[in-house]
């Protein structure tokens, strides 16, 4: 754990140097710690994948209270042994993301089963099987990185993105998976569309660091009723 | 509501106070007034609370029509406005009668210049803020256009007239010097690379808007690879693999990949943002308590200071 100045109002809390999977969680934790306490001083807070960016109003604090705060509150209650005490999993938001795989919602699918010697059926198991975390929000408004995708369909981007990729397109990128909230350029290998919304200025992002996603397979006709568009 | 209606925004104008706060963990750029300098001076024109919201104009060239008696303050770049074609200073409050045309000029130099009126524009408020981020193309959130109505919070149809002292008004033309806080990954650059940094001349390129400057001159040569990708302050500066520096400024992405050697201040990122391509700075680094002494000076000058009555003198409560 190291804490570090970054410029005039921020700070940066390193957790570890290396992702893993049990770290935003950890970092949402903190996050909604700090921001409990209501801070005045307290400007923004930007988790990601291994770190959290304190930004701070600095007129109120200066760099070396913000560091004897944040130290004292990373010490203060320890993080639950995730051997003994069992984590709550009712307090960890979990997500149910329909998506309607197909080539037509998906251009890059059938590139993606030839390229890793699988048919698009197997793909799309790959996918749904496994539960992501949520490591960061960025890029776009509403827009999450999620990990790890099962390195039988973990694919690099494409080597010239696209101008146009359309909202709700759910993507790869080598081991982590994503669905733009909306359209916009972007390099990701996509392999179909989900109807629901990730962003709107109300309810902000669906998303957050910790959260936990699944994503099941829907039908053209399913997709269409719940809103998706082709 | 009346008030200023646009004929003309000039090469882009937009509405911004002192940006969002709480939001970017959402994904949400901080927004905001780019020069918090010439920002504070055209609230401070008014008496206006600081977080007040402003037309904030890119290299001038804004022409509207006054629908009712009003009065509006300009700071920054633009030296010169006018009202029915007669010219004025800029740095200094602006009585408008209705019916009356105000103009500010195209800028020679500097890049940015503040419109306030009393209470701040009246626009619509997303994210707490009433900055506009046009980046994100969230419907709503949007630049000024010809036909807006551009309305104050307080009718005040006369104000007392006042002029920034010369001494405390923004010169862009001044060759600069970036002070970097040294960020989270200063120590993976090599030294040979954060001399040619700081002893180098780096000139402002074309490239540069509301998200970043990007700087032209000596590229750094064993630039450390990309880093697991961490949330950005404003005033950061990345170096991607082409050794090039990006200053990153309001309207950023949230988190990123590339290393940072530090992060400039806003009094700084301010005089930057204010600079045009091709002019010349420097780069050095500092220590971050100077800096936020600086910062904490600055915010007491501008929430303690009163002005005179003869609208051209402050002094200290």
């Amino acid at each position: 754990m190291k804490i570090s100045a970054v410029s005039e109002d921020s700070v940066l809390v390193t957790f570890a140097d290396a992702i893993n999977d049990t770290l935003p969680r950890r970092i949402a934790l903190l996050c909604n710690r700090i921001e409990a306490e209501r801070n005045d001083w307290l400007v923004d807070l930007v988790p990601s994948y291994t770190t959290l960016l304190v930004i701070y109003d600095p007129v109120r604090i200066d760099f070396r209270r913000v560091e004897a705060y944040l130290t004292r509150s990373l010490g203060m209650p320890r993080e639950p042994d995730p051997e003994s005490a069992s984590p709550d999993p009712t307090d960890q938001t979990s997500h149910d993301i329909p998506v309607y795989y197909s080539p037509e919602s998906g251009p890059d699918l059938e590139w993606i089963a030839r390229e890793n010697n699988l048919s698009i059926d197997d793909v799309i198991n790959h996918h749904t099987r496994r539960t992501y975390t949520v490591y960061a929000i960025g890029f776009a408004p509403g827009f999450a990185f999620m990990g790890e995708v099962d390195p039988a369909i973990a694919t690099p981007r494409k080597g010239t993105p696209r101008s146009r990729v359309p909202a709700g397109s759910v993507g790869i990128a080598n081991q982590q998976t994503a669905v733009y909230p909306k359209a916009s350029p972007g390099g990701w290998q996509l392999i179909g569309n989900s109807p629901i919304t990730l962003f709107d200025p109300t309810n902000l992002s669906l998303l957050n660091v910790g959260d936990v996603v699944r994503f099941h397979a829907v039908s053209r006709e399913r997709f269409l009723e719940l809103g998706g568009e082709l | 509501m009346s008030g200023l209606r646009v004929i003309n925004p000039g090469a882009r104008a937009t509405v911004q106070d002192s940006g969002r706060r709480g939001y970017r963990r959402h994904g949400l750029s901080a927004g905001g007034a780019l020069d918090i300098h010439s920002f504070s001076w055209a609230n401070k024109l008014l008496d206006n609370p600081a977080n007040s919201a402003c037309v904030e104009l890119l290299l001038g060239g804004f022409e509207a029509e006054a629908e009712t008696d009003m009065v509006v303050a300009v700071a920054g770049a633009a030296t010169r406005v006018r009202v029915n074609g007669q010219p004025q200073n800029g740095w200094q409050t602006v009585q408008l009668s209705q019916g009356d045309r105000f103009a500010v000029d195209p800028t020679r130099s500097g890049r940015i210049t503040y419109i306030a009126t009393p209470g701040g524009f009246d626009t619509a408020t997303w994210f707490g803020s009433r900055s506009v981020v046009v980046r994100e193309q969230i419907e709503g959130i949007e630049a000024i256009q010809k036909g807006d109505i551009l309305s104050p919070v307080h009718a005040t149809s006369r104000y007392q007239p006042r002029r920034v002292p010369e001494r405390f008004r923004g010169h862009y033309s001044d060759r600069m010097t970036l002070r970097l806080v040294p960020a989270a990954q200063y120590s993976q650059f090599n030294q040979d690379d954060l001399l040619r940094l700081t002893t180098s001349t780096y000139r402002v390129s074309n490239h540069s808007d509301r998200m970043g400057f990007r700087l032209e001159g000596p590229a750094l040569e064993r630039v450390p690879t990309g880093i697991i990708s961490e949330g950005i302050a404003v005033g950061s500066v990345q170096v991607p693999g082409d050794g090039k520096p990006i200053v990153l400024l309001n309207d950023c992405q949230t988190i990123g990949g590339y290393p940072k050697p530090g992060t400039l201040g806003a009094l700084d990122a301010g005089q930057l943002a204010q600079r045009l391509p091709g002019q010349e700075l420097e780069i050095c680094f500092a220590n971050v308590a100077d800096i936020q002494n600086e910062r904490v000076v600055f915010h007491r000058f501008f929430s303690e200071s009163c002005w005179h009555s003869d609208g051209y003198s402050l002094s200290w409560r």
